[in-house]
């Protein structure tokens, strides 16, 4: 009586129940699915996120005017004029100097370039008889395109002569391009922003980002230029600072730091009127979230393939109850102990290896489809867990009732009715 | 059976089942199992009591038993419903113990027999033939009789060879495909007789094998234990059936438990009394 033969005696068991073996394979098999498949979509979710962020550029710092934490603090102030935490001196914006003291300072050895920014939302643009409504003009410096990774495809970017010169050029996004002038070369063209004319120079590679803001609905000009005609001369928006390295991110954010707490007169404990923006450490603490929302994704899974393993107890269960007869009648003659148990323990794992394998094969087949516009990148490890995971469960599960039927006297199972 | 069955031995334990010489009345090469010999009776037991349930409920179904079986006899167990037939057929087929008592199986001493060595001796040494047949549903008569010899170790083509020399032998050749749902009850218990023939084991038990048969079938099964036991075949038979008894060649009655009656009605070593003395499967209507 070798493996085989009892493996023989499996099958057997298992086809003269198909419906019953199929539709306990099919808990099994959505749950091996669904853990690959929501482990994938984590996966993919987080390549994403971690993609999108470095096409910001890894070693950028974004310094922007911070008017939380209260212009002095009003409860503070009622309670009993000026609290521990010292109220700070009037907020400031961010000012154009405060972009030259870091670009010009020797007290910042680790920044490359420093552009400062100012943003228009929803600027109306007309070329010809088209016109589209640009979501984000920006008006900065050429160090800008580098700082932030943005190439262009055709034309150039706007060189510093035409930020001293305040000339209204324009290096316009995919999305603009395409809403004004459809396929017709954009760049030498004059377009209206609202009712200033800029000529287009140049066009930004498409970013390819997905889902939310759109990143190619964009236009980027000279700052004076966009300060004249859309935003005014008021303080920047925010200051775009590129790192030498990856690696001194955090060093240029202290160097910067020390200039801007010497400039705005933030002392001791005072609350700073800026914030800086770390890619790096941005793209740190997103891979945490998105690591911990995996997890849980997984835990959600396990939890189906647990209730798979219990439908296969229960199916086991009910197969030995049923075939209690026919056991006793293999006793009678001279099945042992050991034949008994393999039979159904190769059944239980059986129903979970075929359920588990088919449950691979769905989720490899549905990984191929974007879900929640999160196109899932298959982790091969998940494979290897879920699979392992389904044919202990089915020998864990299926321990118990093919124990049982193992353990029936003869007599005992021929008088079951 | 088309061709003869004299092939090589393999080496293994089993004699090959339908090979001439069982015909011819040799003895069977025994499945060695304990220091057996020819000498020791087949089957021994003495004092065997069985109490089946506690307290109120208790039920003496075995009150003291104590019986020898010869090799080669042919014993018929009578007696009134509920007087304990079943359950001492039970216990010589290792199929459940006495509360009390002895039992040698060919010499060795069963109640010393681990759960492993008693599937072993089920499978090897005793034929077991139940009222209500007891074949496996969904399983061809063929793989029905290969059952035991699967268990018990028999490679493949060897098993199908004996599994089809035993079906010829009850006289089914021409049904060995067909599952237990499409064999009439005759038919179906001429497939348990070659399960149980198939391991020529040393004892044939059967626990009213006609108590479910039309009268035709009752013959055909009686004239296959007739020959079985003109083979050399030790048969222990239960029957309230005085026909079925006329058969034997020793009668035993039980009454509460007890054995009450036994009567020799042939000679150990002759042959059974209503023997049908032509070819093998002549007598056989094939239904
Ligand atoms: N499993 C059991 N549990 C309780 N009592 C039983 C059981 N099997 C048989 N008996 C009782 O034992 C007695 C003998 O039964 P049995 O051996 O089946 O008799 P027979 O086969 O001669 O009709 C009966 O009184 C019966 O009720
Ligand atoms: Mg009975």
């Amino acid at each position: 009586m070798n493996v085989l033969e009892i493996s023989r005696f499996a099958v057997r068991g298992l086809t003269a129940n198909k419906m019953r073996s199929v539709l306990t394979m099919l808990g099994i098999l959505i749950g091996v699915a669904a853990v690959i498949l929501l482990v994938a979509v984590g996966q993919g979710s987080s390549d994403s996120i971690k993609q999108r962020i470095q096409s910001l550029g890894a070693n950028t710092l974004t310094v922007s005017a911070s008017f939380s934490g209260g212009f002095g603090g009003p409860a503070g102030g009622r309670g009993g004029g000026g609290g521990a935490a010292g109220p700070r001196t009037q907020a400031r914006g961010l000012t154009l100097e405060d972009a030259r003291a870091i670009a010009a300072s020797g007290d910042a050895p680790s920044v490359k370039s420093v552009s400062p920014v100012v943003t228009s939302s929803s600027a109306t643009t007309t070329y010809e008889g088209a016109s589209h409504s640009i979501s984000q003009v920006v008006g900065t410096y050429p160090s800008y395109f580098e700082a932030t990774n943005k190439p262009v495809t055709s034309g150039a970017y706007f060189t510093n002569q035409d930020v001293t010169a305040v000339r209204k050029v324009v290096v316009i996004g995919k999305t603009v391009a395409d809403e004004l002038f459809g396929q017709v070369d954009p760049v030498g063209k004059k377009v209206n922003i609202q009712g200033a004319a800029f000529t287009v120079v140049g066009v930004l590679k498409e970013s390819g980002s997905t889902g939310g803001q759109d990143a190619d609905d964009i236009a980027v000009a000279p700052l004076p230029a966009v300060q004249q005609s859309l935003t005014g001369y008021g303080s920047l928006g925010s200051i775009v600072v590129q790192a030498t390295s990856a690696e001194v991110t955090d060093v240029a954010e202290a160097e910067i730091t020390a200039i801007l707490d010497q400039r705005h007169d933030v002392t001791g404990n005072a609350t700073a009127d800026y914030r800086i923006l770390n890619q790096a450490s941005l793209q740190e603490t997103v891979t945490e979230a998105t690591g911990t929302f995996t997890v849980l994704l997984a835990a959600v899974a396990a939890i189906s393939l647990l209730v798979g393993g219990i439908g296969i107890t229960n199916i086991m269960l009910v197969t030995v109850t049923e075939r209690t007869r026919e056991i006793g009648i293999r006793k009678a003659i001279g099945a042992p102990r050991g034949a008994i148990l393999g039979q159904f323990l190769i059944e239980a794992t059986l129903l979970s290896l075929v359920g588990g394998l088919l449950g691979v094969g769905v989720a490899v087949a549905g990984s191929q489809f974007t879900i929640a516009g999160v196109q899932p990148v298959i982790v091969p490890q998940s494979i290897v867990l879920a699979l392992g995971v389904s044919v202990a469960i089915g020998l864990f599960f299926g321990s118990y009732p093919a124990n049982r039927a193992a353990k029936l006297r003869p007599i005992e199972a021929l008088r079951f009715e | 059976m088309s061709s003869p069955m004299n092939g090589p031995m393999d080496g293994d334990r089993y004699g090959s089942a339908g090979s001439a010489n069982r015909w011819a009345g040799e003895p069977m090469s025994e499945p060695a199992e304990g220091p057996a010999t020819t000498a020791d009776p087949v089957l021994l037991i003495r004092d065997v009591t069985k109490v089946y349930g506690e307290g109120e409920a208790t039920v003496r179904a075995l009150r003291g038993v104590s019986l020898t079986v010869e090799r080669g006899d042919y014993v018929a167990i009578m007696g009134a419903s509920g007087s304990g037939k079943s359950t001492l057929m039970n216990i010589i087929g290792c199929l459940d113990v006495p509360t009390t008592g002895t039992y040698l199986l060919g010499g060795a001493d069963v109640g010393a027999l681990d759960e492993v060595r008693l599937a072993r001796v089920r499978n090897r040494r005793i034929g077991f033939i139940f009222q209500s047949f007891n074949l496996i549903p969904r399983m061809s008569a063929l793989a029905n009789v290969e059952l035991p010899l699967a268990y018990g170790g028999v490679r493949a083509a060897e098993r199908r060879r004996r599994a089809l020399a035993a079906l010829g032998l009850v006289g089914l050749s021409d049904r060995v495909g067909h599952q237990p749902n499409e064999l009439s009850g005759g038919q179906q218990q001429r497939v348990a007789v070659a399960r149980a023939l198939v391991t020529s084991p040393t004892l044939l038990l059967a626990d009213e094998p006609t108590g479910a048969l039309d009268s035709t079938s009752t013959k055909d099964i009686l004239a296959i234990f007739d020959r079985l036991n003109l083979g050399g075949k030790t048969i222990v038979v239960i029957t309230h059936e005085d026909d079925v008894a006329a058969h034997a060649k020793r009668v035993v009655r039980l009454m509460d438990g007890r054995i009450v009656d036994d009567r020799r009605q042939a000679p150990v070593d002759g042959p059974p009394p209503l023997v049908d003395d032509r070819s093998p499967t002549g007598a056989m209507s094939e239904r």
